[in-house]
C-alpha cells in the first residue's frame, strides 16, 4: 500500500506545487492547502503503515499489543493539522485584504511595497 | 440563509454537539479524541447555530468572547504546568490523584492541559469563523 | 578592582541623566570618576612596584575553564594611570570644547564606557574577558568617531575603523582560542609560565600570525594604519584619548602582555619588527606632506605606534624599558598636542598648518603647552623625551639582529619626528600670520590647561626621572619580560654615541621641516597615492557591495513563484545529490497491495487534487480541495490513526465554511500565465511530485529504529495514566511542544481577528 500512497503523495505535492506557482494570487492558497496534506501524509506513511490497529491500551493490558501504528507520527500531524488550518485562515484574509487595498489578483503586479493611487481605505 | 428546518435542528443541536464534545474531551486519554477534536467540534456547533441564526446570535449563546476563550485556553495550559513547579517538579511534569473519579478513571494535571488545548481550539476556530461572518 | 572597572559603565549609564538635571556641573562631576579612578590606582602603586599583583576573580563559564577574573600589575598599572589620568583632563576639556553641543549628556556616556571598557581591557586577568573588553572599545570608537553622525564623512570613517578593527577582533578571539588551547588555559597568569610549550606547539605560527593581525589592526601598523588619519572625523577630544594616548596603545599592550609567551622567536622578530619598521617610517613621511594639524598627528601617532611595535619585536630588556619609557613620554605629548590642536581649531577656526601662524598672541598658553610637548616630542633636553630618544637609540643599537638597518629606520623616523615637532609645535603659534581673515580670540581655560598639564608632566618626568622609572616603568618592564629590570633612568648620560646621534637627529629634523615647504611645491598638487591599502580596503567593500545588490537582484526579483522554485529546486537537488550518493535507488516497486478502501481512497484524493488544480470554478476547486481532506480522513481511518480522522473531518469541515465564506468576496480564478509559462510550471511540479513519490519509497524500504516510539507505548499506562498513547503524548509526554503549537493557534486567530478588525486605521 506504500507505493500507491507514495503515488498519492507525488500527486499532491505536484498539484499543490503547481497551484502555488500561479500568478493569480486565489490559487496560492488551494495551493497551500493541498502541500498542507501532502506533508502530513508523507509524514504518515513515512512513520508504516499498520492497518487498523490504533495506538490504544486495551483494557485490562498495560501496553498496546503489537503490531500496532506508530504514535508518534500521529501525534505530530495532529496538531499540525489543527495548525494548518490557522495558517489557511490566515492566508485566505490576509488575501482578501491584499485584494481589497491594491485591488488585483496579479502576484506580479505586487511586487514593490509602495501603495499607489489604486488603493482605497 | 434562515431555513426554518436548519433553525429547529440546530436548537437541538447545539447542546448535544456540546455534550459531544465534551465527552470527546474527557475520554480522550483513553479511547479517540482529545481537545483538539474536543474544541474543534465545539466550534462547529456554534458556527452551525450562527449559520442558522446569524453571528449576534451565536454570540449571545456563547456569551464570553472567542478571544477570551483563546486567552483562559492557553492560562489553564500554564497553570496545569505551573502547579508541578511548585512542588519542585519540571515544568508540565504530570500530577495525578491516587483515588479514580467517576467517569473518567483518573484526574491529573494532563487533564487539565487538555483543557486548556480544547478552549485555545475553539476559541480560535471561533475567532476566525466569526469574524469571516460578520464582514 | 571589579568595582573599579564597572564603575565607569555605570557612571556612562548615569551621564546622559545627570547632563540633563545639571548641563552646568555635568563635566565636573564626569570628570570626577577618573580622577577617582586614578587616585585608586595610584594608591595601588605601592603594591604593584613591590612586585605583587593584585588579582579578583569570578568563575564565568566553568565548563569552559574562562573567568571573569582581573590583575593588577606593572604593565596594567602603567596603563590604568594613563587611562585615567588623560580621562580626566579629555572629559574637562570636552566640557569646555563641546560647551553646547545638543549630544554632549551622550558623549560624557560613551567616553566613560569608553573608559572602563579599556580598564577592563588591561585589567583582564583573562583572555575571553580581556578579548570582550577589547572589542568593547572598538565598539565605543566606532560610535566616538561617528559622534557627528549627521556627517557622511564621519560615518564612513566610524565604519571603516569598526571593519578593520573587528576584522583584526575576529583573527584575536581564533589565536586566543588557539593560544587559549596550545597553552591548556585562557588565564593569563598561568599562560605567561607556559611560553615553552606555547612557543613549540605545532601551532604557534598560526597563533602567532592571529594574535599578531589583531594587535596590528588595532594599533594601525602598516597596511592597517590607514583607518587612524581617517578617525580623525572624531572630535578633538576622542582624537586625544582614543586615537592617541589609549585605544591605538593596546595593540602595543597585546604585544607586550604576550611577549613572554609568543616572543623571542625569529618569526616573532621578523614580523613585529619589520611591520613596526614600515609604520615607523611611512607614518612619519605621511606625516610630513599633510597640511591639516589633525591629519598630521595622526599620522606621527602611526610613525610612534610603529616605533613601540618595533621595540616590542627586538624583544631585549633594554627594548622593553625604552618601550615602556616611550608610551609613557608619547602619550604626555602627543594628548598634550592634539589637545592643543582642538584648542587652536576652536580659537582660530582652523586645522590648516598653511593658514596659521602667530597664534602664541593670541593664546599664550596653548602654544607654551604645545611647544613644550613639541620639544619632547624632538627628544630634546631636559624633558622627558629626551630620555626616551636616548633609550630608543641604545636599544637599536644592541638589536639582537639586523642593528644597523634598525638603527638607520629609527634614525629617518625620529629625524622624521623632530620635523612634525616643528610643524605642530612652532609654525602654528610663532612667525607671522599667514592668514589675517582668520579672526582668532582667546581661548577659556579648559581649553588650554589640559594640553598643558600633560606637557608640563612631560618636563617633571625628565627632570627627576628616577622616581617615575622606580615606581612606573621598573614593575611594567618587569611584567613584560617575565622577570624583574633593573631601569635606572636618567637626564645625562654623557656625551656617547647616543647622544651623538640624538643631536644628529634634532639638526636633521629642523633642517627637513626647514625644506618642507620647498619639498611639497615638488609635489603635484592635490595627490594622494591613488593605490593603497586603503584604496584596497575600498575595492573590497565596493566589490562586497556589489556582490550583495547582483544575489540580491538574482534572488529577490520580488516574484513568489521564482522564489518557490528556488528553495524547491534547491532542496530536491540536494537531495536527490544524497540519494544518488547513496546509491540506493528502489529497482523495483513494491507490489500495490491493499483493499477496495485504500485504492478507493486513493483515488478520491488524486481526483480531487486534480480538480482543485485545473479547474476555473471556485466552487469546483473548494469541492476539490474537500474531497482531498475527506480522502486523506479515510487513510487514516483505515491506517489505524482514528483521532487524526476526526481531527481531519472537522477541520475539513471547518475549511469549506470558511473558503465558502470568503470565497465570493475574491477575484475570480483568472488565466494569468502563457502557455510556455504553464508548460514549464507543470515540468517543475511533476518532477517535484515524482521526487517525492522516489523519496516516500526510499524512506519505507529503510528499516525504523522506533525507539521513541517503543518508549510512548510501554510508558503510556504505566507513567502517562492514559490507554490513549496519541493523547498522552501530546497532554503529557510532548506537552511542552503541544503549548507551543497552541500558542501560535492563539497567535493565527489574532492575526485573522487583526486583519479583518483593524481596517481603518491600517488605511491600506
Amino acid at each position: 500500500m506504500e507505493s500507491v500512497l507514495a503515488v498519492v503523495i507525488g500527486g499532491l505535492y505536484a498539484a499543490g506545487l503547481y497551484l502555488m506557482v500561479r500568478r493569480s494570487i486565489v490559487k496560492m492558497v488551494f495551493g497551500l492547502a493541498l502541500l498542507g496534506n501532502a506533508a502530513n501524509l508523507l509524514i504518515f506513511t513515512v512513520g508504516r503503515l499498520t492497518r487498523g490497529r490504533p495506538p490504544y491500551v486495551p483494557p485490562g493490558g498495560t501496553e498496546p499489543l503489537l503490531p500496532v501504528a506508530d504514535p508518534l507520527p500521529q501525534a505530530l500531524i495532529l496538531t499540525a493539522i489543527v495548525i494548518g488550518f490557522g495558517v489557511q485562515a490566515f492566508a485566505l484574509v490576509l488575501i482578501k485584504r491584499v485584494y481589497q487595498t491594491v485591488g488585483t489578483d496579479d502576484l506580479d503586479v505586487m511586487t514593490t511595497t509602495d501603495t499607489d493611487s489604486r488603493s482605497s481605505g | 440563509m434562515q431555513s426554518l428546518l436548519l433553525a429547529t435542528a440546530v436548537r437541538l443541536l447545539l447542546p448535544l454537539l456540546l455534550l459531544f464534545s465534551l465527552f470527546l474531551l474527557l475520554r480522550g486519554h483513553n479511547e479517540p479524541g482529545g481537545g483538539f477534536v474536543g474544541g474543534l467540534v465545539a466550534a462547529a456547533a456554534f458556527v452551525l447555530h450562527a449559520l442558522a441564526h446569524g453571528v449576534a446570535g451565536a454570540r449571545r449563546v456563547l456569551r464570553v468572547e472567542p478571544r477570551q476563550l483563546v486567552a483562559a485556553g492557553l492560562l489553564t495550559a500554564l497553570a496545569s504546568g505551573v502547579l508541578s513547579l511548585t512542588l519542585g517538579l519540571p515544568f508540565l511534569t504530570g500530577l495525578w490523584s491516587t483515588l479514580p473519579v467517576p467517569v473518567i478513571g483518573h484526574a491529573g494535571t494532563p487533564l487539565l492541559f487538555d483543557a486548556g488545548v480544547y478552549l485555545v481550539v475553539a476559541g480560535m476556530a471561533l475567532m476566525i469563523v466569526f469574524s469571516l461572518m460578520e464582514e | 578592582m571589579i568595582v573599579a572597572v564597572l564603575s565607569g559603565f555605570g557612571a556612562a549609564l548615569a551621564a546622559p541623566f545627570l547632563h540633563r538635571r545639571l548641563p552646568r556641573w555635568s563635566g565636573w562631576v564626569c570628570a570626577l570618576v577618573p580622577l577617582m579612578l586614578f587616585g585608586f590606582f595610584a594608591a595601588q602603586g605601592g603594591e604593584v612596584a613591590a612586585g605583587h599583583t593584585i588579582r579578583a576573580a569570578y568563575e564565568w563559564i566553568p565548563s569552559l575553564g574562562v573567568d571573569f577574573s582581573f590583575s593588577l600589575d606593572g604593565l596594567s598599572l602603567l596603563f590604568a594611570l594613563l587611562i585615567t589620568g588623560i580621562g580626566v583632563l579629555v572629559v574637562a576639556y570636552a566640557s569646555s570644547y563641546l560647551h553646547g553641543h545638543h549630544h554632549l549628556g551622550r558623549f560624557y556616556g560613551l567616553i566613560l564606557a569608553f573608559m572602563a571598557a579599556m580598564l577592563g581591557t588591561v585589567l583582564a586577568g583573562d583572555l575571553i574577558t580581556l578579548f570582550v573588553f577589547w572589542e568593547l572599545t572598538g565598539l565605543c570608537s566606532y560610535l566616538l568617531i561617528g559622534f557627528d553622525h549627521g556627517r557622511e564623512a564621519a560615518r564612513k570613517a566610524a565604519l571603516q575603523a569598526l571593519l578593520v578593527t573587528c576584522a583584526g577582533g575576529l583573527a584575536l578571539l581564533a589565536g586566543f582560542i588557539l593560544l587559549g588551547e596550545g597553552a591548556g588555559s585562557l588565564d593569563l597568569a598561568a599562560l605567561l609560565t607556559r611560553g615553552d610549550a606555547v612557543r613549540s606547539h605545532p601551532l604557534y605560527v598560526p597563533i602567532l600570525a592571529l594574535v599578531l593581525l589583531g594587535a596590528f589592526t588595532k594599533s594601525a601598523q602598516f597596511p592597517f594604519h590607514f583607518w587612524l588619519p581617517g578617525a580623525m572625523e572624531a572630535p578633538t577630544p576622542v582624537s586625544a584619548y582614543l586615537h592617541s594616548a589609549t585605544m591605538v596603545k593596546l595593540g602595543i599592550y597585546l604585544l607586550a602582555r604576550l611577549s613572554p609567551v609568543l616572543g623571542g622567536t625569529d618569526a616573532w622578530f621578523w614580523s613585529v619588527t619589520l611591520a613596526g619598521g614600515i609604520t615607523m617610517v611611512a607614518g612619519g613621511v605621511m606625516a610630513l606632506i599633510r597640511s591639516d594639524l589633525k591629519q598630521i598627528l595622526a599620522y606621527s601617532t602611526v610613525s610612534a605606534l610603529g616605533t613601540l611595535t618595533l621595540l616590542l619585536g627586538l624583544h631585549t630588556p633594554r627594548a622593553a624599558t625604552a618601550a615602556m619609557v616611550f608610551l609613557l613620554v608619547h602619550a604626555l605629548y602627543k594628548s598634550a598636542l592634539f589637545l592643543a590642536a582642538g584648542a587652536v581649531d576652536h580659537g582660530a577656526g582652523t586645522r590648516d598648518l598653511a593658514r596659521m601662524g602667530g597664534l602664541a598672541r593670541a593664546m599664550p598658553w596653548v602654544a607654551l603647552g604645545a611647544g613644550l610637548a613639541a620639544l619632547s616630542m624632538a627628544g630634546v633636553a631636559p624633558l622627558a623625551g629626551f630620555i626616551a630618544k636616548e633609550l630608543l637609540y641604545e636599544a637599536k643599537l644592541q638589536a639582537p639582529l639586523a642593528a644597523e638597518f634598525v638603527t638607520g629606520a629609527g634614525f629617518v623616523a625620529n629625524a622624521l619626528t623632530v620635523a612634525v615637532a616643528v610643524m605642530v609645535g612652532y609654525l602654528p603659534f610663532h612667525g607671522r600670520e599667514r592668514d589675517t581673515s582668520l579672526h582668532h580670540h582667546r581661548v577659556e581655560s579648559l581649553l588650554w590647561l589640559p594640553p598643558l598639564l600633560p606637557a608640563l608632566m612631560g618636563l617633571v618626568v625628565g627632570i627627576v626621572p628616577g622616581l617615575t622609572g622606580r615606581w612606573l616603568v621598573a614593575p611594567a618592564v618587569a611584567a613584560v619580560r617575565g622577570v624583574p629590570v633593573p631601569v635606572d633612568l636618567a637626564l645625562w648620560h654623557g656625551v656617547n654615541p647616543v647622544f651623538l646621534l640624538g643631536v644628529a637627529t634634532v639638526a636633521a629634523g629642523v633642517g627637513i621641516a626647514s625644506v618642507r615647504g620647498a619639498l611639497l611645491r615638488r609635489l603635484p598638487a592635490g595627490s594622494g597615492p591613488g593605490w593603497g591599502p586603503e584604496r584596497g580596503y575600498g575595492l573590497l567593500i565596493d566589490g562586497m557591495l556589489g556582490l550583495a545588490r547582483w544575489q540580491t537582484r538574482l534572488l529577490q526579483n520580488g516574484r513568489l513563484r521564482y522564489y518557490l522554485m528556488t528553495v524547491v529546486g534547491a532542496a530536491v537537488f540536494l537531495m536527490g545529490v544524497a540519494i544518488l550518493r547513496s546509491g540506493e535507488i528502489p529497482r523495483q516497486l513494491p507490489r500495490p497491495d491493499g483493499g477496495i478502501h485504500e485504492w478507493l481512497a486513493a483515488g478520491v484524493i488524486l481526483a480531487g487534487a486534480l480538480t482543485a488544480a485545473t479547474t476555473t470554478s471556485r466552487l469546483a476547486a473548494v469541492a476539490g480541495l474537500g474531497t482531498v481532506g475527506y480522502g486523506v480522513a479515510l487513510v487514516y481511518i483505515l491506517y489505524g490513526a482514528p483521532d487524526l480522522a476526526m481531527t481531519q473531518f472537522c477541520i475539513e469541515t471547518l475549511s469549506i465554511v470558511l473558503f465558502v465564506l470568503v470565497l465570493y468576496r475574491l477575484p475570480r480564478f483568472s488565466l494569468l500565465s502563457t502557455p510556455g509559462g504553464r508548460v514549464r510550471d507543470l515540468l517543475v511540479a511533476f518532477s517535484v511530485g515524482g521526487f517525492m513519490t522516489v523519496l516516500v519509497l526510499l524512506a519505507v524500504s529503510q528499516t525504523l529504529v522506533p525507539h521513541i516510539s517503543t518508549y510512548f507505548l510501554e510508558q503510556s499506562l504505566p507513567a502517562g495514566h492514559g490507554r490513549n498513547v496519541v493523547n498522552v503524548i501530546l497532554v503529557d509526554f510532548r506537552a511542552l511542544d503541544t503549548l507551543g503549537e497552541i500558542t501560535v493557534l492563539a497567535v493565527a486567530a489574532l492575526g485573522v481577528y487583526g486583519l479583518m478588525k483593524g481596517r481603518g486605521e491600517g488605511g491600506g
